[in-house]
């Protein structure tokens, strides 16, 4: 919304310059965002560019604007009083409001005898100024109101309008209305319409009727003012996407009392619109019908309350100094800070209802930066998040472990939300795109993206994680959880002159998951049966306490494919709703043992279908309490070694804390692993 | 070549002779020590346990002086002892490093062998700043769901329905919500202010709370917007909190986290949830408020909107303790996006959401 500084200073005497006046302006809350200088000749004006908050309507106008530098510089504000010749006797014109409550007045005069024609200079180089081009003397002369004093008002033809009489009213279904952009629109029962005898002429508060639009040909015109309901302004603009200057305003809060203000304005406009002489002649008096009286409402002001929420004495003659320049009306009272003080709120102001309303404008009046900066004494405690130290522990050695932190978008493809978990979808109603639509179920869809966009930018060793909030669909309503999710794809470790490098493999990700859960007191077990969109022979579950705390692996090839992924990838979920279940682990320390450890390895052949989780719960549950580890040192396939076997090499270390160990026992605890990997299958390698 | 005399002589004058001589000769001799078989040798020679010279000194002086004499010449050849040792050690000392250096010499202005560090996001690492900052000011960190209701999201914050307010933050809605009345109705929160209303439904003043999070909001994505960005909301609540309180504790925060020399300015606003309501501006942290590219010349940046909580937020909680005739309480909120791209030069918004390595290792580099 642009502004003109020379139009602004019609009003006031502003003792300063335009920039001082933007700053100004700036600092009491009606914000210029740009001056420019505009140029004609010689400079012409300044052109302030608004910024004015949505509370405030009644100064997106220069009257409006102009009463807030009023206040500023504590100057008084000129009266607008339009100067209108004696009119000539008329019958008036019916008006019948059926909408009190939608339409509480509307006020209305007819001009009659004016030839249409283009405004005169001053008028059209002020609307330039504010980017409206010029139509004709009535049309210019309605918006040239709007800008001045903030009224919406409408000219109709007058000899277009049938009936003889015009009549507010909501809208039948099926009737319709051709609007001045020459759109046909459908109106439906809910729809306020201003309409003549016949036909709907305007959509109350948004915009005019084409038909009865003023034209070349037009001779006689009734000039209207209204009071429109805002939400009923609001609701029709939003259902025919319409947004015009006038909604803009009445659906924000017009001035209830400038219907009679504005109609004449506009009647003195159009009158000296002519050419040495006046251009028509005013014909009865205005029809101003009152419907619905819209109470001036009074609030009491409490200067202890001014003091309690600013924390500032303020004098009791600034107060009021204030609030009577912005147009409030105080009854006079005392000085003593407890004292009432009533105060009648301007008509303009919608927007101030309460104490509160009040002592912002004062606020805001005396200088938001004229306040001392102070800090509040605090007596109650600080409290951390439940699972905070378990998202640092997580998030600490993610970081440490080489996964780079990223955050990708929340919504998702629909199939990709199909594809990578099984729960019903939460969609978008209005989303950005369709590949946008559906709320991520998973973050999968987001990394592999991630994971993309870095291959095809010549990123080829990259990890990532994010941790975010994944969303399902319930019954009534919708659930949240909070997952962290793992990529890796590229080498494991990066090239270099020292070491070769080898591509990331199933176990780094099964190492990094490791590392990551074992901050948790439980131990995890892991198994297969990962979800079908990973590789089956190269995925697994992380299991702690029968709970899925994890899944990760291989990308499933098919879905690689899809995604043109031309080397292996790698990702990880982890479920922090179940893992938070699960205490993090608090070191106990023990003096590691002072006696030596003795190992002992054993050679062994298997067939592929036995894991190494097998022969380790068998060994483990053997009745040896100093056996302090058992680990695979070597496997071996191909050679020697038949097809459908492997060959492993495990490593038992023996230790106590208290001893040195004997020979016998170390034998015989050997004998019994053997024993045991013989039942399992194995066969010594000889 | 050096041997030990027998003495006959054990007065003091003879005495301090002999030890000149045995000094010259092990000082003459260890100098000529160049490579470790000499080294060796001429340890032996001198400190050898059979008949070394020290052995040989403590057999021909000490044992063979007469008892008188036994006191001086034990100081004497105690002295001779460490002389000889610590001689010795010196053409150790001398040698080996030599011979290690050469063999085992590395070119260490080879790259070394970096383990890769993960970078933290430039946006979740401004985040975390911003909260230890008002952690340190006594405030605990709150969250609050993403997907909201309209109650939460707008009408306890003071957006009536069909409000134009509600306009100013372009929201993405949920689908299938048309059967549920409008306050239970699910959209994307578009801000994170809903957590002060769950906060103090939970919560009995006082109350000082930091609320971290997502939210979106429905921008076709460019350099300067995203559909999906962060924000830090902050809540105090108590008896007497005042504008002036607000104004210090933000203020204080932005000396905290961008410098003691940094300015804040409050300007008029409007937010439907607080009043009086404010923008808050800093002096341009790139060029120190002289004028610069970052601030668009004028030194100034906008970095959040604040205010004192509305009286009509609190009247949603009243039965928990609010009562807006009693207490007061400020809030306050700013995107983190924008604070991160400000403090790291940040030129496109996209950046922070494509999960590009490059962009991200610059963190740790």
């Amino acid at each position: 919304m642009k502004l003109s500084a020379q139009w602004l200073r019609e009003f006031v005497e502003i003792p300063v310059d335009d920039a001082r006046l933007a700053d100004d302006l700036t600092h009491a809350g009606i914000a210029v965002e740009t001056a420019t200088g505009s140029w004609d000749g010689p400079i012409l004006d300044t052109v302030f560019d608004m910024d004015i908050t949505t509370n405030r309507p009644d100064a997106m106008n220069h009257y409006g604007a102009a009463r807030e530098a009023s206040a500023l510089y504590d100057l008084p504000l000129k009266p607008t009083v339009p100067k209108l010749p004696t009119a000539k006797p008329g019958t008036g014109f019916p008006i019948e409001i059926q909408e009190p409550d939608l339409c509480p007045r509307f006020t209305a005069r007819v001009v009659r005898n004016v030839v249409i024609r283009p405004s005169p200079a001053p008028i059209t180089k002020r609307l330039a100024l504010l980017d409206h081009r010029g139509i004709s003397n009535v049309v210019d002369a309605s918006n040239y109101v709007l800008w001045e004093i903030g009224k919406p008002t409408h000219a109709f033809d007058l000899d277009l309008l049938e009936g003889g009489k015009i009549v507010i009213r909501k809208a039948c279904a099926g009737e319709t209305l051709k609007t001045l952009d020459g759109i046909e629109r459908k109106l439906t029962n809910e729809d306020l319409i201003v309409a003549d005898g016949r036909k709907p002429i305007a959509l109350a508060g948004v915009m005019g009727g084409f038909d009865t639009m003023i034209t070349d040909k037009t001779k006689n015109i009734l000039i209207e003012s209204a009071w429109f309901d805002p939400a009923t302004v609001r609701a029709m603009s939003r259902r025919h996407g319409l947004h015009t200057d006038a909604s803009h305003r009445f659906e924000r809060g017009a001035d209830f009392e400038s219907t009679i203000l504005s109609c004449n304005r506009v009647a003195e406009l159009v009158l000296a619109s002519g050419v040495g002489e006046p251009n028509g002649e005013l014909e009865g008096d205005i029809i101003d019908i009152i419907a619905r009286p819209l109470p001036r409402t009074s609030v009491i002001l409490h200067l202890a309350e001014v003091r309690r929420h600013l924390g500032k004495e303020l004098t009791y003659d600034e107060v009021c100094r204030i609030l009577q320049r912005l147009g409030f009306t105080l009854t006079p009272a005392t000085a003593d800070e407890n004292a009432e003080l009533p105060v009648t709120i301007p008509s303009w102001r919608l927007d101030v209802t309460r104490e509160i309303d009040l002592i912002e404008e004062i606020a805001r009046q005396h200088g938001y930066n004229k306040f001392p900066n102070t800090l509040p004494p605090f007596s109650g405690s600080v409290t951390e998040l439940p699972n905070a130290p378990k998202d640092a522990r997580l998030r600490t050695s993610l970081l440490a472990l080489g996964y780079n932190e990223a955050i990708s978008m929340t919504f998702i493809a629909p199939e990709h939300a199909k594809t990578f978990s099984a729960a019903d979808v939460l969609m978008v109603a209005n989303p950005l795109s369709d590949e946008a639509s559906a709320m991520r179920t998973s973050l999968i869809p987001g990394m592999l993206d991630m994971l993309a966009w870095n291959l095809n930018r010549g990123s080829d060793n990259v990890r990532l994680f994010e941790s975010g909030n994944i969303f399902e669909k319930t019954a009534t309503s919708r659930d949240e959880q909070k997952r962290i999710c793992m990529g890796a794809t590229g080498n494991a470790i990066p090239t270099s002159v020292h070491e070769k490098s080898r591509p990331y493999s199933f176990f780094d990700v099964k190492g990094d998951i490791e590392a990551l859960l074992s901050a948790f007191l439980n131990s995890v077990a892991f198994d297969t049966g990962a979800a079908p969109y990973f590789h089956p022979g190269r995925s697994a579950r992380a299991i702690i306490g029968g709970k899925q705390v994890a899944q990760f692996g291989q990308i499933h090839p098919d879905i690689a494919a899809v995604r043109k992924f031309r080397q292996d990838v790698f990702v990880a979920e982890i479920y922090l709703d179940k893992l938070y279940e699960e205490k993090l682990r608090e070191p106990r320390y023990s003096t590691p043992s002072k006696f030596p450890a003795v190992a002992r390895d054993f050679s062994f052949v298997f067939p592929e279908t036995t894991a190494f989780e097998d022969i380790r719960i068998v060994v483990r549950g053997l009745p040896i309490p100093l056996l302090a580890a058992f680990d695979p040192v070597e496997t071996f396939r191909g050679g020697n070694t038949a097809a459908g076997k492997y060959s492993l090499l495990l490593r038992a270390i023996f230790q106590s804390p208290d001893r040195t160990l004997r020979e016998e026992e170390l034998a015989l605890w050997s004998t019994q692993i053997m024993q045991s990997l013989v039942n399992l299958g194995g066969a010594l390698r000889t | 070549m050096y041997t030990v005399p027998q003495l006959t002589d054990f007065s003091g004058q003879a005495l301090n002779a002999e030890k000149e001589r045995l000094t010259d000769a092990v000082e003459s001799e260890a100098a000529a020590v160049k490579d470790e078989a000499a080294q060796k040798l001429f340890r032996d020679r001198w400190m050898a346990r059979k008949n070394g010279i020290l052995t040989q000194v403590n057999d021909l002086w000490l044992k063979a002086s007469p008892k008188e004499a036994k006191r001086d010449v034990g100081a004497l050849v105690n002295d001779i002892k460490i002389l000889v040792e610590s001689t010795v050690d010196a053409t150790a000392l001398g040698l080996k490093p030599q011979s290690v250096t050469v063999s085992d010499r590395l070119d260490i202005t080879l790259p070394g062998i970096r383990r890769p560090i993960g970078a933290e996001h430039p946006v979740l690492r401004t985040m975390n700043d911003v909260i230890s900052v008002f952690r340190a000011m006594g405030y605990s960190v709150a969250e609050g769901p993403e997907v909201e209701t309209d109650f939460y999201n707008f009408e306890a914050l003071n957006f009536p329905p069909n409000h134009p307010a509600r306009d100013t933050q372009d929201t993405l809605t949920i689908a299938d919500q048309e059967s549920k009345p409008l306050r239970e109705r699910l959209l994307l929160r578009t801000h994170t202010s809903p957590v002060q209303i769950r906060t103090m439904e939970q919560q009995k003043p006082p109350v000082r709370i930091i609320c971290p999070g997502k939210v979106h909001r429905r921008d076709t994505p460019d350099a300067s917007h995203s559909p999906v960005f962060h924000q830090v909301e902050g809540l105090a609540v108590d008896t007497n909190i005042t504008f002036s309180d607000l104004k210090g504790t933000l203020d204080h925060a932005m000396k905290a986290l961008f410098g003691s020399a940094v300015k804040t300015r409050f300007f008029p606003s409007f937010f439907p949830f607080t009043e009086p309501s404010a923008d808050v501006a800093i002096s341009c942290i790139i060029c120190g408020g002289k004028g610069c590219r970052t601030c668009k010349q004028t030194g100034w940046v906008e970095l959040m909107g604040c205010g004192m909580v509305d009286p009509s937020v609190f009247d949603f909680v009243k039965d928990n303790g609010y009562d807006s005739t009693k207490i007061s309480g400020f809030a306050f909120g700013m995107g983190v996006e924008r604070l991160a791209m400000m403090k790291y030069g940040i030129d496109d918004i996209q950046l922070l959401f494509q999960g590009d390595v490059r962009f991200l290792q610059q963190e740790s580099n």
